[in-house]
């Protein structure tokens, strides 16, 4: 049975210059434990879409429904990692951020900092468990975040651009760290970028989204055994099969124009 | 540089600051401008307030000053950050509050002061009250804008994390508003310290530095009168530097949510 399905899901509202369709019935599945990357140009309505998923925002037509059931508003069955640092709180260290999460829950002190010091032991930040994030580089802040949205065991990851405002070294890096960290934790993710090579580094599958209004065009499977070679032709291939999708919109686009 | 060097060189400066100006005031005290009994020297005054201090009243007219000042000022933090804070995050308060606000404002703590004596007569209730109206706003303005101002990711992380609207008052919107919190206090705190002795010099009797500042022109004690000014500058000068400073280090500074201006 598919984890979280979403059922012709459309966000419509009212801007000064008249409505606007921001997603247009966005239909699909996601399987326990898959890696669903949701790729488009800005515009596209992919984090809305996320943004829906996470109950930020209602709907205005279809539903979500996670493990069978209808979700409204937000749960703690959904970590959220959003792409700005500073949603890190910096009144609380690298710790004391991981921990929040359990503390809401009402967990004992030592158990919850237990746990959060295992998540940072996760995305290798163990040595600076007492650091306050003005303190950290852009790429171990999205750590924090990461071991922050995992802390308290949701049965889904929420990613919007997480690794987008990274240097593209880091950026490397942290997506070897997020493939580590999926294959131990088996989480069920659904990541939002706009970068080719990203989505098919990480992904199980792939939703491209076309703006104007969005809407899902097409899904792709991407099939390539991991550790994934970024220089490999397949993955070349998948990269240029991706592209052409979201290069055909574009076209579209002018054409119309 | 390290910060206790720095704070070595900035002790100097200040240093050379008083000294400076404590030579200005001697020279223009001994010139002749005014009789002495109006302008005492330096010595004059020194000794008079280490008098003060020996015999032990100043301690007392200190004390009171102080008692009067916290509790006003206890009392604005416990009213107005609380409620500053609601009319920043729910639109009917600020709807209620504001204009009341505004109204109330301009109005200067020392023009309610003989309104209050008819009311509560002469004494350390009336201190008090002047005190809470003077230190009231600048909280209610300061919590309103941070909490308007406040990083809109850091509700949206801890509501996705299962905070309900009492974590979130607590653990997300009073330290993310710290920055705005504090300037508050330091405002408040000003304007408190202002008010008390402007209080005291019309509703005291016996005790406190406005009041012994008052009382002496009718005897024309300028020593005393000079001395007392000293001490309340002092003390303002120590509220500003030592516990408002320290609690900017102890929390914004070290969290890094404000910065050191550059040397």
């Amino acid at each position: 049975m598919s984890h979280i399905e979403i059922r012709d899901v459309s966000l419509v509202y009212d801007t000064p210059a008249g409505r606007v369709t921001g997603l247009q019935n966005a239909r699909f599945d996601i399987a326990q434990s898959e890696f669903l990357c949701i790729v488009g140009p800005s515009g596209c309505g992919k984090s809305t879409l996320l943004n829906i998923i996470a109950g930020f925002l209602p709907p205005s037509g279809g539903e979500i429904r996670i493990g069978g059931k209808a979700v409204s508003g937000h749960g703690m069955d959904r970590g959220i990692v959003f792409q700005d640092f500073a949603q890190l709180f910096p009144w609380r260290t690298a710790l004391g951020n991981v921990v929040f999460g359990l503390e809401m829950k009402g967990m004992p002190k030592p158990e919850r900092e237990e746990i959060a010091l295992q998540q940072l032991r996760l995305v290798k930040l163990e040595k600076f468990v007492r650091a306050y994030p003005h303190h950290l580089s852009g790429g171990m802040q999205q750590r924090v975040a990461i071991a922050r949205a995992l802390a308290y065991n949701p049965a889904v990851l929420l990613m919007d651009e997480p690794f987008a405002a990274l240097d593209a070294l880091t950026r490397d890096d942290m997506q070897r760290l997020l493939a580590d960290v999926w294959r131990e934790t088996r989480k069920t993710v659904i990541y939002v970028t706009h970068n080719v090579a990203e989505a098919v580094y990480l992904a199980d599958r792939v939703v491209v989204m076309t703006p104007h209004p969005g809407t899902v065009k097409t899904e792709i499977a991407i099939k390539l055994p991991r550790p994934r070679d970024p220089l490999s032709v397949e993955f070349l291939d998948y990269q240029k099969e991706l592209l052409r999708h979201l290069g055909e919109q574009a076209n579209a686009a002018e054409q119309a124009a | 540089m390290t910060a206790s060097s720095d704070r070595t060189v900035s002790l100097r400066r200040a240093a050379i600051t008083v000294v400076i100006a404590a030579g200005l005031y001697e020279a223009f005290a001994r010139s002749g401008a005014f009789p002495p009994a109006l302008l005492p020297t330096l010595p004059t005054i020194a000794r008079r307030l280490f008098d003060m201090i020996a015999d032990g009243s100043m301690l007392h007219h200190v004390l009171y000053t102080l008692y009067r000042m916290l509790f006003g000022f206890g009392l604005a933090i416990v009213f107005a950050l609380p409620l500053g804070i609601l009319m920043g995050r729910y639109r009917p308060v600020e709807r209620f509050v504001l204009p009341l606000a505004s109204a109330l404002m301009p109005i200067p703590s020392l023009a309610w002061v003989p309104v209050f004596i008819l009311w509560f007569g002469l004494g350390n209730t009336v201190s008090v009250l002047i005190v809470f109206y003077a230190a009231m706003f600048p909280l209610l303005l300061n919590a309103w804008s941070g909490v308007r101002s406040i990083n809109q990711i850091w509700l949206r992380a801890a509501g996705a994390m299962g905070a309900d609207e009492r974590a979130l008052f607590w653990k997300v919107i009073i330290p993310g508003t710290s920055p705005f919190i504090i300037t508050g206090l330091r405002q408040a705190f000003l304007r408190a310290w202002i008010a008390v002795v402007g209080a005291e010099m019309l509703a005291a009797s016996d005790w406190g530095l406005g009041w012994v500042i008052y009382d002496a022109k009718e005897f024309l004690n300028t020593d005393v009168m000079m001395a007392s000014l000293a001490v309340i500058g002092c003390i303002g000068f120590m509220f500003e530097r030592v516990v408002f400073g320290s609690l900017e280090r102890a929390t914004v500074l070290r969290w890094g949510m404000m910065r050191m201006a550059k040397s």
